[in-house]
């Protein structure tokens, strides 16, 4: 008994195998591999029961029973930005399923899964408070303002894991420069959508619409970006689309998603997880390796990258941004502005 | 229950409890693993998951068995189903220590191919510090390795012969800890998620379910016997 147990899985796990020969060897794309295998990995994910008899049965039925997440991607044409760095880029798979955006839930994939029912157009952004005459921009109009370029920047997120993604946008000075502020305005605030009926997953417990915002002066630097798309696409939903800003050398949580409102003020803007919990995230919120998170170091992080074991490397001040953007903060204490 | 029965029934739990395991090492061997945004993460939660679920049904046994004199049989799978619960928990340290913390696997592996076997001890020295920070400064890591200790604690003293020198009393003093090293897993896990994250409350809510069905009973025991009776019954 015992022993044909174990024959009848040797047999099903050499099946399974050459089952998964035959769907590398097929031209399938790295995206197409990457939604299979989440599906996969959702039906399995029940565990022990399955035993390994699960291996092949999983690889077939899951295409059946689950709803496809495929987003249908849309070319977002852009001329090379001259900030790029260099290093291997984070595959986009990896890169649109693995993203936190609360409103579509608190896990990182429940982005990717939930985020389809975001309606990106019609969309309008909103210019507030201190600004010569507040109005209310289309989309498409601020989209078309400047030429698109492409960026591949560093991307740190405040849990020690790290990405290198493509951007395409424009400076956000740009942006700034056409909403016009009054001198007297200080700081730019940045509200993100919050709609029920669009975010059927809205957590509980958190004071929402998302708020992020920025010393006007660092809001100018040009490697601030107002970002449309990323890896020459226009921005998958769970990304921030339709409009969202990339501070590269802040935390991510900086960088507000799906933008519906841009408020100019002379005070510090209330900013969400600054609120919800100050001594874990600053307002600043600049990458610094010198700087813990309460629960972890900062001095290093995970590179998210096509392998199965990632390096650990140091993480940089600034995120290795400090020659453009160190500047702006001479003579103020880092450890106390965190 | 049958000897044979026990035997075929503890082979199965054997395999039950290591599918996780090889389910793991087949994640990664099919090339699955590497597609997962961050594998490093992924291989923690699943580590740690397994280690909790699986200590919940050792928990679970006594309780149990206590419902039906019929399978009082079950007390002779928790000590095995106990030791698969310390075999995930130190999977899950070893891979904080090993590929969470900085320790540079990749590149031991290929020197410790190429000939140069002192590479392990070099990483540990290089990331020792950042160890030791994490246990002294970091209160979620400290509890998550009191959690471990105890579980090793509780591995080592499992053998029947170490029960028998130490005595029933002592020996099931010293495991009642089990439900101490459950409460900090519990905690442990509570720590490190971000404010207003609420994953946890699932365990929490049957290790809530496990302690309160241990105090009932021995409330419930207690409650028609004289004292002297109760101490008698206990050891």
């Amino acid at each position: 008994m015992i022993k044909r147990i174990i024959e009848w899985n040797h047999m099903l796990l050499r099946r399974s195998e050459s089952l998964e020969s035959t769907l590398r060897s097929s031209d399938i794309t790295a995206q197409d591999a990457f939604e299979r295998y989440r599906k996969q990995r959702r039906y399995i994910i029940g565990g022990a029961a399955a035993l390994t008899a699960g291996t092949l049965a999983y690889g077939r039925l899951s295409g059946i029973f689950l709803p496809s997440t495929t987003v249908h991607a849309q070319a977002l044409p852009s001329t090379p930005g001259k900030y790029n760095t260099p290093e291997n880029q984070t595959p986009i798979g990896k890169a649109t399923h693995y993203n936190n955006f609360y409103e579509f839930g608190t896990d990182k994939s429940d982005p990717a899964r939930n985020a389809h029912t975001l309606k990106t157009r019609p969309w309008t952004v909103q210019v507030t408070g201190m600004v010569k005459k507040p109005q209310t921009l289309d989309i498409d109009t601020i989209l078309k303002h400047r030429p698109i370029e492409s960026r591949v920047y560093r991307h740190r997120c405040v849990e020690a894991w790290s990405m290198v993604i493509p951007w395409d946008g424009y400076s956000l000075s740009e942006f700034i420069n056409l909403c016009d502020p009054l001198p007297s305005a200080k700081f730019v605030q940045f509200v993100s959508l919050v709609d029920r009926k669009q975010m059927p997953d809205l957590p509980g417990g958190y004071d929402w619409p998302y708020s992020e915002g920025l010393r006007l002066d660092e809001a100018m630097n040009p490697l601030a970006l107002l970002t449309f798309g990323c890896y020459g696409q226009v921005l998958p939903n769970q990304n921030g689309a339709p409009i969202r800003v990339v501070m590269p050398w802040k935390y991510g949580f900086k960088n507000a998603k799906s933008i519906v409102r841009v408020h100019f003020t002379d005070k510090q803007p209330h900013t969400t997880w600054n609120e919800i919990n100050s001594q874990e995230y600053g307002f600043y919120s600049n990458v610094n390796p010198q700087v813990d998170h309460p629960r972890w170091t900062q001095a290093r992080e995970r590179r998210i990258d096509s392998s199965a074991f990632p390096r650990t490397i140091p993480t940089q001040m600034f995120n290795g941004y400090a020659d453009q953007v160190a500047s702006l903060y001479n003579g103020m204490n880092l450890k106390r502005y965190y | 229950m049958s000897k044979r029965a026990i035997v075929f029934l503890k082979f199965v739990v054997h395999l039950v409890c290591l599918a996780p395991f090889f389910w793991l090492i087949r994640f990664y061997t099919s090339g699955a693993l590497e597609l997962d945004p961050d594998p490093v993460a992924y291989i923690t939660h699943f580590t740690g998951n397994w280690a909790l679920w699986i200590l919940f049904v050792s928990l679970a046994i006594t309780p149990l068995r206590r419902l039906s004199p019929g399978i009082s049989w079950l007390i002779r799978f928790r000590r095995l189903i106990g030791l698969y619960a310390f075999f995930y928990a130190s999977l899950h340290l070893a891979t904080y220590i090993f590929l969470f913390s900085g320790y540079d696997l990749p590149s031991v592996l290929s020197g410790v191919r190429a000939g140069h076997p002192g590479i392990i001890v070099d990483q540990w020295k290089l990331i020792w510090p950042t160890i030791w920070d994490d246990i002294h400064k970091r209160r979620f890591i400290q509890v998550g390795f009191l959690a471990w200790v105890i579980l090793l604690a509780l591995a080592a003293t499992s053998p029947a012969f170490i029960m028998r020198s130490m005595g029933g009393r002592p020996w099931q003093r010293l495991h009642r800890l089990v439900y101490l090293a459950g409460a900090a897993a519990v905690i442990h896990y509570w720590w490190l998620v971000k404010t207003g994250v609420r994953t946890p409350w699932k365990v929490t809510a049957v290790l809530a379910v496990l302690l309160l069905a241990r105090i009932a009973y021995t409330a419930f025991k207690s409650l028609g016997k004289p004292r002297s009776a109760l101490q008698s019954t206990r050891s």
